[in-house]
């Protein structure tokens, strides 16, 4: 239940937002993310709303961690 | 492939995996204590490729699942009345109550019960049945709980004056508190949910590390996610240094979401609540705080949490403590199933037993 899964913001119109996944498209609001996402952000959604943005610099971060650690060169 | 992707990413998977059969020398046993981590576990596959030391052991994850059968009477019972709609999320619609009811058997009787995908939903529904009460069914962990927080703060600001919360909604930290104070449970780390602490942070599960010596991990749903929290708990128990790690730093921040906690602290107030399989838990529940009193389905006159029974047969309460596997249970695969279940953990998707049933080949 509390599964909740990353989609991309297409558009912001004040509170709400549209985001996308595989070419799904829903409507989510945004009064519970504590920091204002931009178009082109991936947000985690739960039951209707944004909870979090994700940190795409924090991923490529932890990918390039675990290649390091694996002595691999994958991306 | 993009930033997120990669964590599918094989390759990095079989090496992952492989630096883990290497370095697990001595046994251990995990809980996930997040349904989503338990279908993930199964669903990747990774369940049946871990190396023999380690073992996977489901908790109590699944809101559904832990949601008590007193509760569950109580919702059966408002569903029966005529001047009452329901609103609830689709997990909670099969969840067996007294008497072989569930809500599903409650709407061919003629309630009212509407599935919605947000809480949001819910006012929709409110609006569109003036003269009854709406009630939205508040099932769910500190994931879901700012939403319906935010919901009840929608409902104000509309003004609508038939829209009511039942807040069933539970508290992780104290449940692993109850779990860990449990002298015959048995286990040696966890993996933390994602997203409950996208809202509640890492710092909350602190205890786990320093008052009970067991490696932590916060992790996400990936399967190199999973990978990485079983070789950093790996290491933490070679090293002797255990600690609660903060692994979904993509998602978590290690002081969670303050906006959205801030939200829930607003409508809700945390109170004692009830588990099944665990019983009463202090400050493990949310309630609607005094001031949104009008909003509260507990404030309706005649509702109630009823005495209910534990269902006959079923051993959830133990699955969900981790102290049975699923199929342990006599009634596995036999008289349960999930086209004929007797308990919850069979009936949602997430629960251990609909797990185990679904991905049984592996186990
Ligand atoms: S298999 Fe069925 S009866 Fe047994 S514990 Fe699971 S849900 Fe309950």
């Amino acid at each position: 239940m509390c599964l909740a899964v990353p989609m991309e913001i297409t558009a912001i119109h004040d509170k709400i937002a549209d985001v996308e996944i595989a070419g799904v498209t829903r409507q989510v609001r945004l009064e519970l993310i504590d920091a204002a996402p931009a178009v082109g952000d991936y947000v985690i959604v739960h039951a209707g709303f944004a909870i979090r943005r994700l940190d795409r610099e924090d991923a490529i971060e932890t990918i390039k961690l675990f290649q390091e650690g694996l002595n691999l060169e994958l991306l | 492939m993009n930033s997120f992707e990669a964590f599918k990413d094989p390759a990095l998977c079989r090496a992952l995996l492989a630096k883990l059969v290497q370095e697990a020398d001595t046994p251990y046993r995990f809980m996930e204590v997040c349904g989503t981590h338990t279908v993930s576990i199964f669903q990747s596959g990774l369940r049946s490729l871990l190396p023999q030391t380690i073992t996977h052991v489901t908790g109590p994850g699944c809101p559904v699942c832990v949601t008590h059968e007193s509760e569950v009477a109580c919702f059966l019972e408002l569903a029966a009345r005529d001047d009452i709609v329901l609103a609830t999320f689709g997990d909670l619609m099969r969840v067996p109550g007294p008497k072989g009811k569930n809500l599903k058997t409650a709407q061919a009787d003629g309630a009212r019960v509407e599935v919605v995908y947000s809480p949001v939903d819910a006012l929709a529904v409110a609006a569109a049945n003036p003269g009854r009460d709406t009630v939205f069914l508040g099932v769910g962990f500190e994931t879901t709980a700012p939403a319906v927080a935010a919901t009840i703060r929608l409902a104000r600001e509309q003004n609508l004056k038939n829209f009511r919360v039942l807040s069933f909604h539970k508290l992780v930290p104290p449940a692993l508190a109850a779990l860990v104070a449990d002298p015959d449970i048995n286990i040696d780390a966890f993996i933390l949910p994602g997203h409950v602490s996208a809202i509640i942070g890492a710092t909350p599960y602190g205890f786990l590390a320093e008052k009970h010596g067991l490696p932590a991990v916060v992790t996400g749903f990936e399967p190199l996610d999973i990978l990485s929290a079983l070789l950093e708990i790996t290491a933490m128990r070679k090293s002797g240094q255990p600690a609660v790690v903060n692994a979904y730093t993509r998602v978590v921040a290690n002081e969670g979401n303050p906006v959205a906690r801030a939200v829930m602290d607003e409508v809700f107030t945390p109170v004692d609540a009830l588990w099944r399989g665990l019983g009463v838990l202090p400050g493990s529940g949310l309630a609607v705080r005094e001031e949104f009193a009008d909003f509260d389905a507990l404030g309706l006159p005649g509702v109630s949490l009823p005495d209910a029974p534990p269902l006959a047969g079923c051993r959830c309460g133990e699955v969900l403590k981790g102290k049975m596997a699923p199929n342990e249970c006599p009634l596995f695969d036999k008289a349960c199933t999930p086209a004929t279940p007797v308990g919850p953990c069979m009936v949602s998707t997430e629960g251990g037993c609909a797990a185990y049933h679904k991905y049984r080949l592996e186990l």
